[in-house]
């Protein structure tokens, strides 16, 4: 096996047994990256000469502990120091930040080594990708697809090999969905998990940052690294970290596990609820306990989460107003005018979309009809997944109702496309933990299942998921990069 | 036609709150810095940074609270007020709009005699702006070059009711806050650096009609003085406009102190609705009964108990007492000289009068001059036991207040030291006598001017420094046994 | 919940976006349509509901008034599209 092929855990093993170095698996990396990424393009920007000099200095120092010497990707939302960071937007195409976002911040301080920024939907706003400034990311598995989004170039360059883990955000399923689709692990944490500080905001109140891998183990590894309180931010939690490796022993027996009859409606496809109910008799198989419930107010979530997310975004994107940094139109002969105008051609339409709706929804008459209305909604859902998980351990159910769709389909409608997240958005609505890891395939299309845990309960999550994935191999397989 | 109107005004006051950092991150609040010298992602309003609370602004928004008689809610939080300015780098204010951390307070003025209780509404946390640099002014200049040192600085917003009817009980009413301010220590209160800053609101309706008329807010009033100018034009433009029929816009004015009078300042198509919001980046506050009590445990004596205890322990006049509570250093420096010197009365006169003039005349506050409150007492000791004349007195005052040495070594530095012994100045008073035999008849003969000179002339040979009083009796007496 | 192309042009003056007569119809369409969705949430019944406004039952966090060094003015203005004498620079207000 090549070195790009390996997951972080067996790359640590082969740095502890100096059976290769630090710049091996950087070069072998980006060797891998020239030869896919022109097909797949999960990159923004690129930093080899940083990376190969980190290497080095790595290497020099001979100490392989933790993720010492191992490469990383980033969603490009995440401010580095020095580098650029576009958020997948012609508004920011130049900003180069100097300072550095926490989660990076703690891989960077365990000599983790970025190798580049992820492409992305535009300030996080979409559900494939397509809707980055630059270029859309295509999916491993069949590259006339889409990698899902908004974390697609994360979800992409794990499942391509790129690079043996990343770092993405979930705001409505923006980590999961792309995982689900590319066939990778996908981890959104409890609310509060991991610092927000240096993320560029898109929904505060629902945005987290996450772990993309190749296996559950790698996740977890990655997951104690970046967790834990920040001072840097006000909604960080307080909660100890555990140690998320420890919990990855094969068993859950006596598991009680909840599967919610409104996630395996006639909007899933059939293959999908297949996958997932055979999932779930695997698990019973392995003596958990299966049971179906009822969670009434999931078809509520996406429509509040469509007012609660937009109405944030609107208020987190004005600070673009081209005075600072980021795009200006020059031409401009007044503020009024240069606000309008760089805003105006820095954003795509999907951003305006957003923000027009957001704005709409918090204005004078209409603030309670709908923001306040939203809100109480939420409460409705997070009471929902309160009350099942008084009596269950975990929630099963698939990730998306769909695998991934081709790219450049036209939707008339804007809903239509927001209906990808119908299954995730519950889950940050509630602020609880998600994951999807691949549980099958339809006509050679990964199919990801979604697991939902408690508040900060993230270990039964990682021990379920182990336990599944140890006993079927999903995590193994890889896509050929063929056009289908 | 004033007969027939009556004149509404509310104040809203934003008081820089006296921290070392600003509100939501650890940058510097010290004034006068070099332009974005004192910034940081997060006050600049970078993408990707969140704000942290600076835990002392809320102490010190719950001390002004308790000051101004508030009520202080158990929960109050912050919420976004989204509107776009080059000076708003975030383009939304963290405020608080429906949950404030004070309520329900008030502010007892007194206007000619006539005491007046001024409600407060509410008052809450916020942070302030950035500053615009122009070229001339606002409506002229070619560009504007944006300096964000200002923004992040904590600030309190203090709403009045519309409880004032005239400038004149505006204009009291915000010299009473703000000496509450100064005592309280939340604030520095320097209309000339911006810790103070007042707007009104100002309406008028005719005497009886129990609705308000159409409100107008005025800014820019950096000034006593522009306050009260500002609400008599503005009110005056009010009831001509009315008794005209025309229309009175509800907007923002500005005003313009060179022209004086008021100008518009919004154009009709700026939209101003905030869309409040819960600010999801902070989590709310719970404000504890221990902590409300810690920090009334920590409340100074304010103005009123002050001039109280002027009044009744020490006797002034009211008049005395309003002046020297007009700032907490001025009543330190009193209290601290009285307790050196205890003619509650003398080191009145001499604060209100010779010091006060010294001040104004160096533009200078209290806690800049160089005067000691000791050293005034020792002064007027001296005058008491002779040592020096009330008019020796002005010069070594003004040299304490120049030097701030103490009165004994200018007194002995400038040789100053008043003549009282009589064994001095017996025998000046015989050798002058004795050379002016004809000034001795006169006086004799009933000339009163006789004794004026002989007064004189003691007074020169001894450059000023006899014992007026003392010459006089020795005078008297020598005169008389001739 | 149908949106006038009036009201989108209220709307995109909040959010300060300059958008010819084509985008306005078509915007006008976009949000329309994501309303009539979202007004699916008008049946339910949430009257004695409280807001979820926060999600983690945490309160009063602070920092302690300590002056810590900023960002030096070269990186603040770093990305400045135009600066002048240490400041951002934008053209005139009115």
């Amino acid at each position: 096996m090549e070195l790009y092929e390996l997951t972080v855990h067996e790359l640590q093993k082969r740095l502890a047994r100096r059976e290769t170095s630090s710049q091996e698996i950087v070069k072998s990396i980006f060797d891998r990256i020239n030869a896919v990424d022109d097909k797949v393009k999960s990159f923004i920007t690129l930093t080899e000469e940083l990376a190969l000099q980190k290497a080095q200095r790595v290497d020099s120092a001979g100490k392989y502990e933790g993720i010492a010497g191992i490469p990383l990707g980033l969603k490009d939302l995440f401010c580095t120091r020095g580098v650029k960071t576009t958020c997948g937007s012609k508004m920011l195409a130049d900003f180069v930040p100097a300072y550095e976002s926490t989660a990076s911040r703690r891989l960077e301080e365990q000599q983790g080594i970025m190798v580049g920024k992820l492409n992305m939907d535009e300030f996080a706003m979409g559900s494939s990708t397509e809707n980055s400034a630059f270029f859309a990311t295509h999916n491993p598995w069949d590259l006339a697809r889409v990698a899902g989004g908004s974390s697609g170039g994360s979800a992409a360059a794990v499942a391509a090999d790129e690079v043996p883990f990343s770092l993405g955000t979930d705001s409505g399923g923006s980590i999961r969905q792309p995982a689900s689709f590319c066939g990778v692990v996908g981890m959104k944490p409890t609310y509060g998990r991991v610092s927000r500080w240096g993320v560029v905001a898109y929904a505060s109140s629902l945005d987290q940052v996450g772990v993309i891998s190749k296996d559950v183990r790698d996740n977890a590894l990655i997951m104690n690294i970046i967790a834990g309180h920040d001072p840097l931010d006000s909604t960080s939690a307080v909660e100890d970290v555990p140690d998320f490796t420890t919990v990855l022993d094969g068993n859950v027996k006596g598991l009680r596990i909840a599967y919610p009859n409104e996630y395996f409606s006639q909007g899933v496809d059939a293959v999908i609820k297949e996958s997932v109910k055979a999932a779930l008799l695997k698990y019973e198989e392995m003596g958990a306990i299966v049971e179906e419930v009822s969670l009434p107010y999931s078809e509520y979530a996406l429509p509040a989460y469509y007012l609660i997310a937009p109405a944030e975004a609107s208020a987190n994107l004005a600070r673009f107003d081209g005075v600072r940094y980021g795009y200006r139109d020059f031409s401009a002969e007044n503020v009024a005018d240069m606000f309008c105008q760089s805003r105006d051609q820095g954003f795509g339409d999907e951003v305006k979309t957003r923000i027009m709706l957001g704005t709409y929804a918090l204005s004078a008459g209409y603030y309670d009809a709908y923001y306040l209305k939203a809100l109480k909604v939420r409460r409705l859902i997070a009471n929902d997944f309160t009350r099942v998980f008084k009596d269950y351990d975990i929630i099963v159910a698939p990730t998306t109702p769909t695998t991934a769709f081709k790219l450049g389909e036209q939707f008339d409608d804007p809903v239509t496309l927001y209906m990808n997240d119908i299954l995730t958005v519950p889950v940050n609505m509630a602020g609880l933990p998600g994951m999807s890891i691949p549980c099958g395939f339809n006509q050679g299309m990964p199919i990801g299942m979604q697991l939902i845990g408690k508040a900060f309960d993230e270990a039964t999550l990682y021990k379920a998921a182990y336990a599944f994935e140890q006993n079927t191999g999903f995590h193994t397989m890889k896509p050929t990069l063929g056009v289908k | 036609m004033s007969k027939d109107y009556e004149t509404v005004i509310g104040l809203e006051v934003h008081t820089e709150l006296k921290t070392q950092t600003k509100i939501f991150c650890s940058c510097s609040t010290a004034f006068g810095a070099e332009p974005n010298t004192q910034t940081c992602p997060i006050c600049a309003g970078f993408p990707g940074v969140l704000p942290v609370l600076n835990e002392k602004v809320v102490d010190l928004a719950i001390k002004t609270g308790l000051a101004l008689h508030c009520e202080i809610p158990e929960i109050c939080r912050f919420d976004r007020k989204n509107y776009f300015y080059p000076d708003s780098p975030k383009a939304y204010q963290i405020s608080q709009f429906d949950l404030p951390v004070c309520k329900k307070g008030y502010l007892d003025i007194d206007v000619n005699g006539q005491k007046k209780r001024i409600g407060i509404t509410r008052a809450h946390m916020e942070e302030d702006a950035g500053k615009l640099v122009h070229q001339g002014d606002i409506t002229t200049t070619p560009f504007s070059l944006v300096d964000l040192n200002r923004c992040g600085v904590p600030l309190l917003e203090i709403v009045s009711e519309p409880d004032m009817r005239s400038s004149q009980e505006a204009r009291v009413y915000l010299e009473k806050l703000r000496a509450i301010l100064l005592f309280a220590g939340v604030s520095d209160c320097k209309m000339q650096e911006g810790s103070l800053r007042c707007d009104a609101n100002v309406s008028v309706r005719p005497v009886g009609q129990l609705e308000f008329g159409t409100r107008v807010e005025i800014k820019n009033l950096n000034s006593f003085r522009a306050l009260e100018r500002a609400i008599e034009y503005e009110a005056k433009r009010h009831m001509e406009a009315i008794e005209d029929g025309e229309e009175i816009f509800q907007e923002t004015r500005t005003w313009d102190e060179e022209k004086q009078q008021t100008r518009s300042m919004r154009s009709k198509e700026e939209a101003n609705d905030y869309r409040y919001f819960p600010e999801p980046d902070l989590p709310p506050l719970k404000i504890s009964r221990e902590w409300v009590e810690a920090i009334q445990a920590t409340m100074p004596e304010m103005p009123e108990q002050a001039q109280k205890r002027l009044v009744e322990t020490y006797g002034l006049p009211e008049y005395d007492a309003e002046i020297l509570t007009l700032t907490p250093d001025s009543l330190a420096f009193f209290d601290q000289c009285r307790q050196e010197y205890p003619d509650a009365k003398t080191v009145s006169n001499w604060m209100m009068g010779e010091f006060s003039r010294l001040l104004n005349q160096n533009n200078q506050e209290i806690a800049e001059s160089k005067l000691q409150a000791s050293h005034l007492a020792q002064m007027l000791k001296a005058i008491d036991d002779g040592s020096i004349s009330g008019k020796m007195a002005k010069a070594v005052f003004e040299e304490m207040f120049a030097s701030g040495k103490s009165p004994q070594v200018i007194i002995k530095e400038k040789g100053l030291v008043q003549i009282s012994d009589e064994g001095t100045l017996l025998p000046l008073i015989e050798d002058i006598i004795k050379s002016n035999p004809g000034v001795v008849d006169d006086y004799k003969n009933g000339k009163e001017k006789a004794f004026g000179f002989f007064i004189g002339q003691i007074m020169k040979a001894t450059k000023g420094q006899a014992n007026p009083a003392l010459v006089n009796k020795l005078l008297k007496d020598k005169l008389g046994s001739i | 919940m149908a949106l006038s192309e009036k009201e989108v042009e209220h709307v995109a003056l909040l959010a300060r976006f300059n958008l010819n007569e084509d985008e306005k119809k078509i915007f006008a369409e976009q949000l329309s349509s994501i309303l009539s969705y979202v007004d699916k949430l008008n049946i339910i019944p949430t009257d004695d509901i409280e807001p979820l406004t926060y999600i983690l039952p945490v309160h009063n966090v602070f920092r302690a008034d300590e002056v810590k060094p900023g960002m030096p003015r070269e990186e603040i203005l770093a990305n400045a599209p135009l600066a002048e004498e240490g400041q951002y620079k934008v053209p005139k207000i009115m």
